[in-house]
């Protein structure tokens, strides 16, 4: 009774730990796959251009209305803080490190999972749940090629644009709560700004960051989509694990990519 | 949707992404002033250079002049050996002093240039002798306190 207690939920462990390993061996095979084949997204670019209308364009809402308040929230709680120490002029400073740098991308891409990474996986897990995946091996036509490629690529070129939106909305937020509202000197608040931002150290990392974040999105929805269960319960799930998979990983990744880039002075 | 109003949509959310980059670039960051062209390069030895840091300004009567480029301890002498980067448009004469100071009272360090009056200027590469390290606060306060102590005992 103990024994069999034991042994079976060491082998649903181990079951599990296998699954996983084997899962993600797939799923960077299918990357290699996905890039291998991206010379279609790229020579037949028009298929491309359909999929960042549907994930960058569509996106530009939300990022730019979310970067705006993001930026508004920003200045409030900077000024608040830094006027006890009589810096408040130093609020452009904080405004633009903490979006240029961190939150650009970091909330950029949680949204971006969240609005294009969702769709993209529902698309595909449909598409195989309906067997047009299988109708197009049929045609010998490759799904990766034709299908995943695209979309991925989509992501990729998508993302640093949406984090750059996203960042200049949020500063442009912070300018108008901080100068326009509070009344803290614009002059100071653009100067300090300009001083301290320094573009390869800070812009440049955070469109890296960005771009890396897009590539992680990209994989992990056109993945999931790709590897879900052809039924509407399996594509609901893959859904929702496109969301908190890749949740997770961009903070993860942001924590790397911070403690390479910003290491010391 | 036709071809070309896809076309169009997605030309103009490449266009405003770009056109956000440049922004973050020229007004937000410093690409347009760090880039003033042609520079030269200056060292200087330091006793003590405080909390002085790379990128801070080199600044002369107040305007800036040029960043520190790199800053690195030489194990024969003990001192710190700050190289800047000088902007090309601006020449010092050979005696001018370099001190560490002070922005404000917590602010940021940067060097500064107390011009002299040799009419030799100082070339690319040039070492710098005459320099005036940071002023150590604690060092200052210490001081003041001991000088207070031994007023009091007399």
């Amino acid at each position: 009774m103990r024994d069999d207690f034991f042994s079976g939920g060491l082998r649903g462990l181990g079951r599990r730990v296998t699954d996983r390993v084997w899962r993600l061996g797939f799923a960077a095979r299918f990357l290699l796959a996905t890039i291998r084949y991206s010379t279609v997204a790229f020579g037949r670019f028009g298929l491309t251009i359909r999929e960042i209308y549907f994930t960058g364009v569509l996106s530009l809402i939300i990022i730019l209305v979310s970067g705006l308040f993001v930026g508004m929230v920003l200045g409030l709680q900077g000024y608040d803080t830094l006027q006890r120490y009589g810096s408040s002029e130093a609020l452009g400073i904080l405004v633009a490190l903490s979006l240029v740098r961190e939150l650009g991308p970091v909330v950029a891409a949680l949204l971006f999972a969240s609005r294009a990474g969702s769709a993209i996986t529902a698309e595909i897990g449909l598409m195989k749940a309906t067997e047009q995946l299988s109708a197009m091996e049929m045609m010998a036509v490759d799904p990766i090629a034709r299908v995943v490629a695209p979309r991925f690529w989509a992501g990729v070129i998508s993302m640093p644009l949406l984090a750059a939106l996203f960042s200049a909305l949020g500063i442009f937020g912070g300018y108008l709560v901080g100068v326009q509202l509070i009344g803290v000197d614009e002059g100071s608040f653009w100067s300090q700004m300009q001083a301290s931002v320094d573009f390869r150290e800070d812009i440049v990392n955070g469109v890296i960051k960005s771009a890396v974040f897009g590539v992680i999105i990209s994989w992990i929805a056109v993945f999931e989509g790709y590897d879900c269960e052809p039924t509407a319960e399996g594509v609901s799930g893959a859904t929702t694990r496109t969301v908190v998979t890749s949740s997770l990983a961009i903070l993860a990744a942001d924590f790397i990519l911070t403690a390479l880039m910003f290491r010391g002075a | 949707m036709n071809r070309a109003t896809l076309d169009l949509w997605v030309g103009f959310f490449v266009a405003i992404g770009l056109a956000a980059l440049l922004f973050l670039a020229l007004k937000v960051g410093n690409l347009a002033s760090s880039n003033v062209g042609e520079t030269y390069t200056l060292q200087a030895e330091f006793d003590n250079i405080g909390g002085l840091k790379v990128r801070a300004p080199v600044k002369s009567a107040g305007v800036v002049v040029g960043r520190v480029a790199d800053i690195r301890f030489d194990p024969e002498t003990y001192r710190a050996v700050v190289s800047m980067k000088m902007d090309a448009r601006y020449k010092f004469p050979r005696d001018t002093i370099l001190t560490i100071n002070t922005s404000g009272i917590l602010g940021e360090q940067y060097i500064g240039f107390e011009v002299g009056g040799d009419t030799a200027m100082l070339k690319d590469g040039d070492m710098v002798k005459k320099t005036q390290s940071a002023v150590v606060l604690e060092k200052l306060i210490s001081q003041f306190m001991f000088n207070k102590a031994q007023e009091d005992k007399k």
